[in-house]
């Protein structure tokens, strides 16, 4: 019988102090992020998927062609190719294709990269419902950025 | 009290806890055979969201196999990237500077705490109460949004690097994680004691419930919260000291009446320990490099090593055998959340199938992690 009522003390203080926390906790401002309307700035260092780097004078990206990155990346996602113009000692990016169903957002290939020609994108809204919207034509987007 | 019960096979029936549902935070899936509402025999079975990780480790490069590391455990992520880096450090020799060490420290127990946050409010949700959970949230998006501002990523971090660390923290990094720490440990003795620990009904519903013994501990390899919920004061950090923790005062939880309630506690007292941890690594925090020299394409010398940390569920081990080769030539990951789980089918043997539930949340289990 003790038993019960020191069950009833309990219960109903710890009614109380549920109540008074969470009555307490009501009246404070909002703190989820009321998304559509108010959009989250994404941090400096935020991963989004890669885009290239263009020239600060020309305008061309600073791509060269390596195929390191290619090579780094852990789910073979980027494509790129190059040709070397008659003339030019340098190989100049003529495709740079980023597969972004296989993509995982490690960053090796921005890691890998030994001339400052890819960052990642503070792009989040990606949501699709279609294969092809995530297969980025990454010459094409610096061209039109440009 | 669990009470041993006896009956004819003929008298129970099968129930199938998962594999989608919400009690097991995962695709696991729980054959329970059941008579009423008592579990007669629990198997748990796995396999759903086995991903090869072993052999994709085989397949790539050291680099490449990075990212695969916050993918086993999304809820300690970086404790798994720190066990793999660890591991491949020491079977190629590289020396970490000090600051690479110390953010590795830091960054590791925020991330500690942002796991036993969440598993709190999911294991309360498990038993029934709503809000606690929403309240655990706030506290752990600040850990997420500082996360985030170094690391890149809110989840799955990738944050270390052979040799150091990603890049270095900055002034806000470290104004942001002391504020942190003053707002959780204002926030610890009302928030989460108050309501959720001295509530009568969370009480009733954990002590004296899923008694797990040393003995049952060592037998099925349990580590972390539930070894040390059992009264064995067994921790990585303490027992085989890895990176700085023997430059740091802390204790190690342990409760030794080896119920719900004592797993409960271990956690709940290991979030105040880290906060500890991190406030000690941000006063010591030296000045320097924060990555080693280190060749881009590594290539440790044939041979065989073993490293352990302690993530927030138990050992996380990792055994890294080396031909020679860019590759490694075998990789075996030893995951503590597989241990913890497999003792669950005899400890849950006689429970009523509500207090099963609560034992399995107490267990706190990352299926990705089980599952590899």
């Amino acid at each position: 019988m003790s038993d019960y009522w020191s069950d009833v003390i309990n219960g109903t203080r710890s009614l109380v102090i549920g109540m008074n926390i969470t009555v307490r906790e009501l009246f404070k401002p909002v703190i989820t992020e009321q998304y559509p309307h108010f959009v989250p700035v994404m941090t400096p260092r935020f991963r989004g998927h890669i885009e290239l780097i263009g020239n600060e004078e020309t305008g061309l990206p600073n791509c060269v062609v390596c195929g390191m990155c290619q090579r780094a990346c852990p789910s073979s996602c980027i494509t790129v190719a190059g040709e070397k113009p008659e003339g030019s000692k340098k190989k100049v990016l003529t495709k740079y294709i980023l597969d972004f169903t296989k993509c995982s957002l490690c960053g090796s290939c921005v890691e890998s990269c030994n001339f400052n020609a890819i960052k990642f994108s503070h792009d989040y809204n990606l949501a699709s419902t279609r294969k092809e919207d995530y297969i980025f034509d990454l010459v094409k987007r610096l061209e039109e950025q440009s | 009290m669990t009470v041993p019960i006896q009956c004819t096979p003929d008298e129970t029936f099968v129930l199938n806890l998962g594999p989608q549902h919400p009690a097991t935070h995962g695709v696991l899936r729980v054959k329970l055979t059941m008579d009423g509402e008592y579990v007669v025999k629990a198997e748990p079975v796995l396999g759903y969201i086995h991903r090869m990780h072993e052999k994709m480790a085989e397949s790539g490069t050291f680099a490449q196999f990075m990212p695969n590391t916050p993918r086993m455990d999304y809820l300690s992520a970086l404790s798994y990237n720190q066990g793999y880096v660890m591991a491949v450090e020491r079977a190629a020799g590289i020396e970490v500077p000090e600051r690479a060490e110390y953010i590795r420290t830091i960054t590791v127990e925020l991330n500690r705490i942002s796991s036993h946050l969440l598993w709190f409010g999911a294991f309360v949700l498990d038993l029934g109460g709503f809000t606690p959970l929403l309240y655990a949230f706030d506290d752990r998006e600040k850990i997420l949004d500082l996360l985030e501002r170094i690391t890149g990523s809110r989840l799955t971090y990738c944050y270390y690097r052979f040799g150091g660390v990603y890049n270095d923290i900055d002034d806000e990094f470290i104004a942001g994680t002391r504020e942190f720490i003053k707002r959780l440990r204002s926030r610890l003795p009302s928030m989460y004691h108050d309501l959720v620990t001295g509530n009568i009904i969370l009480i009733k519903r954990l002590r004296d419930i899923g008694f797990v013994t040393q003995e049952t501990c060592r037998k099925y390899g349990a580590t972390g919260p539930v070894l040390r919920g059992s009264g064995v004061q067994y921790d990585v950090r303490k027992n085989e000291p890895y990176s700085v923790y023997p430059e740091l005062d802390f204790d190690i939880p342990c409760y030794p009446e080896g119920d719900s309630m004592a797993r409960y506690m271990v956690r709940m007292d290991e979030i105040t320990q880290s906060l500890r941890i991190i406030e000690q690594a941000l006063d010591k925090l030296p000045e320097g490099p924060v990555n080693a020299k280190v060749p881009k394409v590594l290539k440790p010398g044939a041979g065989d090593c073993y490293c352990a940390v302690e993530a927030a569920r138990g050992t996380f081990g990792c055994r890294l055998v080396c031909d020679g080769g860019k590759n490694p030539y075998r990789l075996k990951l030893r995951s503590p959340t597989f241990s913890n789980l497999s003792l669950f089918g005899e400890v849950a043997e006689g429970m009523i199938l509500a207090d099963a539930l609560a034992f399995m949340g107490s267990l706190d289990l990352v299926i990705p992690c089980i599952d590899r």
